[in-house]
């Protein structure tokens, strides 16, 4: 394993720098203007079916009295969870040593971004009066002071979700500025040229700058891992700390986080697919990246796999009626379908990746990433609304079906995550050059090891190696 | 007043390595290397202390985690007390996950901005660069000339000897783009 190169193809660092950017001052091919029209149409119709449910209320959504939570709340996790891949892969891999996400983290790292974007929106619009949205902050106020209830997990995942986007931007812009000060250097006087001048902050490449910049890096990604554990963890909170049957569970804070890592790797695999398709990054993002990251897919599936299965158990251990009642109903009630949607797409699909053909053939993973992504989000969709439409009382039992508004608003979220992401692939180098150079030498047979033997180190010039970067 | 400076540069990460240690370990003044990205083992071979950025990350996250128990305490207990649910007024465990999550905000957002008032990095801030290249793919060790024990030749030697691919003479700091 530590033999294989993480960058095909002997690059020398400039080649490096040539190869990530050449994209971004190529003009956008037909892919591209596909794809980015697509998504800005779906956007616009997100943005039509939101203007529309804010001026007429939300009464034009499929809740009733029963179901008071459903498509929006689905979304939410379901976006909140794809960030979280992100996050796994810029912090909690990085602290765990491993290489290989330098290629990917630049990427992931966006998504989580755009994806927290996208789930911050429904909250908000499910407010249903968005303008009143600050009143979530704890102000001094007219009003008293009123002050929030801090014993809420409402105002907890208010106060998670806001961290955790500042955090993942910072960190993000802090990977970024060595690279804008490498495109600042090639790029021909301009504004592109101004703006990156402006954004990398005078970065020089000094050494001196360099060793408080990994400390800081450090520093975030550890601060970054707990955190991330802990949005999924609140989130999962706003369900488990009500009394509903299938919400009341002490299995959900790490059953909402591995299930949040997996949809958010498939994701991950998804975009990368695309990319280093569209953009040319075979070398950079190669078949071991996507073999690493359809293993990661394994253990999480089975991690999710095994939370359906407790939950079961203790639903049935339980002896409560409500409890199993609540269980029997995703099995076999009228939203069966749902659940099993969830269960093939979740548990028995990934499970094709054990095969290595399999993970090595990319339309294959696209394919099973895709599909995750469908499984994940109707976990959420089942979690919520099966729980919700049938509970203790038999009389106030409903059925839900979305309004087309509702739909409407999931595409445009779908929209905006993918324009914002079109656009940061035109505009940001999708791969840390920077970090990508560091471990160019790594598994390279001819490369010398990155410690060097202590005996040269006052007896000399040593004599000239075969230059690692520039074969 | 003048300094001068002797820059070499250098083509790979083993050189530049190579010849920081060699330099200080001559007891030549390394004024600064630059690098394209952070290459590990420099800081040893400069001497340099570690960076003293964790203190302000603990430090900052204490005192947000502080002000974030004493705020909730006051707001829930003090200012206006809501009975919520019979619970009591100073519910501590139930402020354990906003305190959490303003504790790493303080302490992250504090690091970074220590960082970038530490290395006087700001938006705009023109870049002075030893060789342009140095953000692409060239390394470059710069010796202060201290005195006139500081022989040119000898030096030049001494660098080439690494395989310095450009050694040159600067006059007073690093400002050429």
């Amino acid at each position: 394993m530590h033999s294989q190169p993480l960058v095909l193809g002997h690059k020398s660092l400039g080649q490096v720098t040539e190869d990530i950017c050449a994209p971004m001052n190529r003009r956008p091919g037909f892919l591209w203007w596909a794809a980015f029209l697509a998504s800005l149409s779906l956007l616009m119709v997100g943005g039509a079916a939101v203007a529309y449910q804010l001026s007429t209320g939300i009464g034009t959504w499929g809740l009733n009295r029963t179901v008071g939570w459903a498509f929006d709340i689905t979304n939410f996790v379901f976006w909140i969870g794809i960030g979280h891949a992100g996050t796994l892969i810029s912090a909690i891999l990085f602290l765990l040593r491993q290489r290989w996400r330098t290629s990917v983290n630049r990427a992931a790292e966006a998504m989580t971004l755009f994806a927290v974007m996208c789930a911050g929106i429904f909250p908000i619009i499910h407010m249903g009066r968005p303008w009143l949205a600050f009143w979530m902050f704890p102000y001094p106020n007219a009003r008293g002071s009123l002050w929030i209830n801090f014993r809420s997990p409402l105002v907890w995942d208010f106060f998670a979700i806001s961290t955790y986007f500042t955090i993942s931007l910072v960190f993000w812009y802090i990977g970024l500025i060595p690279d804008l000060a490498t495109l600042r250097d090639r790029q021909r006087p301009g504004l592109k040229r101004k703006l990156f001048a402006f954004f990398s902050l005078g970065w020089d490449g000094s050494y001196r700058t360099w060793l408080h910049y990994e400390t800081v890096y450090l520093l975030l990604a550890g601060l970054a891992t707990p955190l991330v554990i802990s949005v999924h963890t609140i989130v999962s909170w706003d369900f488990a700390t009500s009394v509903i049957p299938g919400w009341h569970a002490t299995i959900f804070p790490p059953y909402f986080v591995a299930g949040a890592i997996f949809s958010g790797m498939a994701m991950v695999l998804t975009l990368m697919i695309i990319a280093r398709k569209t953009m040319h990054l075979e070398d950079y993002i190669t078949p071991r990246h996507i073999d690493v990251m359809a293993k990661l897919l394994i253990l999480t599936s089975g991690m999710v796999a095994l939370a359906y299965l407790t939950e079961l158990f203790t639903a049935f251990y339980s002896g409560n009626p409500y409890e199993q009642m609540a269980f029997v109903n995703r099995l076999a009630g009228p939203m069966a379908w749902a659940y099993w949607i969830m269960v093939s797409c979740n548990v028995f699909i990934p499970q094709l990746l054990w095969f290595r053909r399999v993970r090595a053939c990319l339309p294959a993973v696209f394919a099973i990433s895709i599909l995750i992504n469908v499984g994940m989000w109707f976990e959420r969709f089942v979690i919520i609304v099966t729980s919700l439409h049938r509970d203790y009382l038999p009389s106030s039992w409903a059925d839900y079906a979305p309004t087309l508004i509702e739909i409407a608003t999931l595409a445009g979220s779908f929209g905006l995550f993918f324009t914002c992401y079109l656009l940061f692939c035109r505009i940001i180098p999708v791969v840390a050059i920077g970090e990508v150079k560091g471990v160019l030498r790594h598994g390279t047979d001819h490369g010398r090891p990155r410690t060097v033997e202590p005996e040269r180190e006052k007896t000399g010039p040593p004599a000239r190696e075969p230059a690692v970067v520039e074969v | 007043m003048s300094q001068r400076f002797m820059l070499g540069v250098f083509e790979n990460e083993v050189d530049i390595l190579e010849a920081t240690k060699a330099a200080r370990a001559r007891g030549l003044k390394i004024h600064d290397v630059f690098t394209p990205y952070a290459v590990h083992g420099l800081q040893d071979a400069m001497g340099l202390e570690p960076s003293r950025l964790p203190w302000v990350c603990f430090v900052l996250g204490l005192l947000g985690a502080g002000f974030k128990v004493w705020f909730e305490f006051w707001t829930s207990a003090v200012s206006w007390p809501i009975n919520v649910g019979g619970k009591p007024w100073n519910s501590l465990p139930a402020f354990v996950p906003v305190t959490f999550e303003v504790m790493v905000l303080f302490a992250g957002v504090s690091t970074v901005i220590a960082f970038f008032l530490a290395r006087r990095l700001y938006p705009g801030k023109t870049a002075r660069l030893p060789i342009p290249e140095v953000t692409n793919d060239r390394f470059v060790l710069m010796l202060e000339e201290t005195d006139s024990t500081f022989d040119v030749d000898e030096v030049r030697e001494f660098l080439k000897s690494f395989h310095a691919v450009g050694i040159e003479e600067r006059v007073t700091g690093n400002e050429r783009r």
